[in-house]
């Protein structure tokens, strides 16, 4: 009803005065969501896109305001001007960080918003009417599993860590936990920064600095480029496999291909944002009825699956 | 004051052993001691070969820097154009594979863009520091932006990755050696070589120290002072470009992370180097060795297990101040 409201409105306003009209009539939902700042972001980024433009096409009265942040200072600024400029209805949010975004999301709750958490939960979940997100313990558990029963529970291992985040800690915590009893031995950890190039100079220096390297968890794909890299140029590929985590398009080839280097992946997909934007956009113009918890599972990509995950428009 | 940037003089005003001059090799002789301590692995060849070729990026682009801030100038955009350039350069590539077919001529006219690019963009931030009138703190902060958003914007926020048959063909540059010796390696040390000499034989080399001295002299003493300072910005980008051009080989991919923070890296390797941040004095050598101890830095601490890695940033900077106190501390006293 609502649609057939405001196309009648903007065919009676014409030209002229559409787009104050427009704008009182059409459901506003904002989605807040970190910068590209690295390859996952990025994929975030380009799947947050595709979202806002496939729900404006497919709801007419639809309004997606997507806002990017540099940290969590600014994404707190961002939200206060979705609220009080833009007066959103919705807001679908992916947090910097779980703790310093808890008050102010709390606030446009309190405003009488429809929110939506993706990924990383706040440290007070009763906020949230609708969670969506990748399950990191899991990712880091799953991979561990696989490197356990990839090695027959015995070898050298390194870890390269992503940024010193909640998601970081959260991954490495239950793979650490999920190792514990076995003779699986953690060599070195370092942070390489979910980035190529940190993760290329990172492994350099965990080759030079260990003579046998069974395994590398690298926890995610664009690491593991820069590890690959490394490990080629050392010579030493026979020796070991790569373990990484996201399911970055090039990761998957390999693992389709059957590449003995990188046997498998992790998915923890950035295409998350857009699950979480149809589910809201739904809810809010079909009044869809939603469940309250979405949990993406961490799946294990194998040479046998591969093909299902693999999308080679995405930029990620 | 234009004498002030020559070895010789600065030897002869202090007497003997002068700690501004050589302060950086003894800061960097002690962390090669503190490396061989931590783990004997430090010394390999490998090791050797793998900082000194990583160092190449940043020790390229700090010639460079050496250059601007000698002259009283500053480039905070060297970063984000390394990783525009580098984007250029792959997406030029990866165009005109399937017109030209994979081979060297591609890599060729990739690295021409590069170097095209490089001094353009030296040319835009020199005009606007120059004939804007314009702090280059300021201009460079804006085309940093700019450039690094350019970046972001070609590549749709994720990564711009190398045609893989264009990948193999170019992967030697980076990873291929002459006589033992990475070309990265080689090309660093032609790049310092040629800066040293730049810096410290031409008419050009010592106007910028003159003009970082004291610009309003400079231009009384008959210096174009513009046009110096234009051509130190597009040495610059010059150095910025030679980086790209071993940097792609690398991993085949430039993104929004490519060169973050490269601008503070080469800063700092420039000052550690003994150079003066508010300009008027210029050590190329000093720069090359502020470079490496960056790397060495990194490296040491891969190299132990002994530092929490949440210490790492403590670390490096409490070496980056205690190296450049070793030179500065001594020479408040003299």
């Amino acid at each position: 009803m609502k649609l057939k409201l405001s196309l009648a409105t903007a065919l009676v306003a014409g030209v002229l005065m559409a787009p104050a009209a427009w704008a009182q009539d059409k459901i506003k939902m904002g989605v807040s969501i970190p910068a590209a700042t690295h390859g996952w972001a990025g994929g975030l980024n380009w799947h947050a896109q595709q979202a806002e433009k496939r729900l404006e096409q497919k709801y007419p009265n639809l309004d997606v305001i997507l806002v990017t942040a540099r940290d969590v200072g600014r994404q707190a600024n961002d939200l206060e001007d979705l609220v009080s400029v833009r007066q959103i209805d919705a807001l679908v949010i992916l947090p910097f960080e779980s703790a310093p975004m808890t008050d102010p999301v709390r606030a446009v709750k309190d405003a009488g918003k429809f929110v939506t958490v993706v990924d990383r939960g706040l440290t007070d979940p009763s906020i949230q009417d609708l969670y969506v997100a990748g399950n990191n313990p899991e990712m880091g558990k799953v991979s561990a599993q696989y490197i356990k029963q990839k090695l027959n529970g015995k070898g050298d291992i390194v870890v390269l860590r992503g940024i010193p985040t909640v998601v970081d800690n959260q991954r490495v915590e239950a793979f650490q936990e999920e190792i514990k009893g076995s003779q699986i031995k953690v060599l070195g950890m370092e942070y390489a920064n979910w980035n190529r190039d940190d993760g290329f100079k990172v492994m350099q220096d965990f080759l030079s600095r260990f003579p046998k390297i069974d395994a590398v968890w690298a926890q995610d794909d664009d690491i593991a480029l820069g590890v690959i890299e490394a490990v080629k140029q050392a010579g030493r590929e026979k020796e070991m496999f790569i373990l990484g985590g996201a399911g970055m398009k090039d990761i998957i080839k390999r693992v389709m291909d059957k590449d003995t280097l990188v046997p498998a992946d992790v998915l923890y997909p950035p295409a998350m944002i857009a699950e979480a934007m149809e589910i809201t956009a739904r809810h809010l113009v079909e009044k869809a009825p939603i469940e309250k918890q979405y949990i993406i599972e961490a799946t294990l990509v194998t040479p046998e699956n591969a093909a299902k995950y693999y999308y080679p428009d995405s930029p990620f | 004051m234009t004498q002030s940037s020559m070895p010789d003089a600065v030897r002869r005003r202090s007497s003997g052993f002068d700690l501004k001059l050589w302060g950086p090799f003894l800061a960097l002789a002690g962390l090669i001691v503190l490396g061989t301590l931590v783990n004997p692995v430090f010394l390999s060849p490998g090791n050797i070969f793998n900082v000194l070729t990583r160092t190449a990026f940043i020790g390229i682009i700090a010639v460079g820097a050496t250059f601007v801030i000698t002259s009283g100038g500053i480039d905070l955009s060297v970063g984000s154009l390394a990783a525009f350039a580098s984007g250029v350069t792959i997406v030029t590539m990866n165009a005109l594979v399937p017109a030209m077919g994979p081979g060297w001529h591609v890599v060729a006219l990739g690295m021409l863009v590069a170097v095209g690019l490089g001094l353009a963009a030296g040319l835009v931030n020199g005009v606007l520091v120059t004939k804007g009138r314009i702090e280059a703190f300021i201009v460079t902060l804006g085309t940093m932006g700019i450039f690094r958003s350019l970046v972001t914007y070609l590549a749709d926020g994720g990564t711009l990755s190398l045609d893989s048959s264009m990948r193999s063909v170019y992967r030697p540059v980076y990873y291929g050696s002459l006589f033992g010796i990475p070309y990265p390696i080689l090309l660093f040390a032609v790049v310092a070589l040629i800066g040293a000499l730049i810096m410290y034989r031409t008419r050009f080399g010592r106007y910028c120290a003159a003009i970082g001295s004291n610009e309003e002299v400079a231009r009384y003493s008959a210096i174009d002072v513009d046009r110096v300072k234009l051509l130190a910005f597009m040495l610059q980008g010059l150095c910025v470009a030679l980086a790209v051009v071993i940097y792609v080989p690398r991993l085949g991919s430039a993104s929004a992370t490519t060169g973050l923070l490269w601008e503070l890296e080469a800063i700092a390797a420039v000052i550690i180097g003994g150079t003066m941040l508010k300009g008027g004095y210029g050590r190329v050598w000093g720069t090359v060795v502020g470079a490496v101890m960056l790397t060495l830095i990194d490296n040491i601490l891969n190299l132990t297990g002994a530092i929490s890695v949440y210490l790492n940033g403590a670390i490096q900077g409490a070496i980056i101040i205690v190296a450049v106190l070793l030179q500065r501390g001594t020479a408040s006293k003299r």
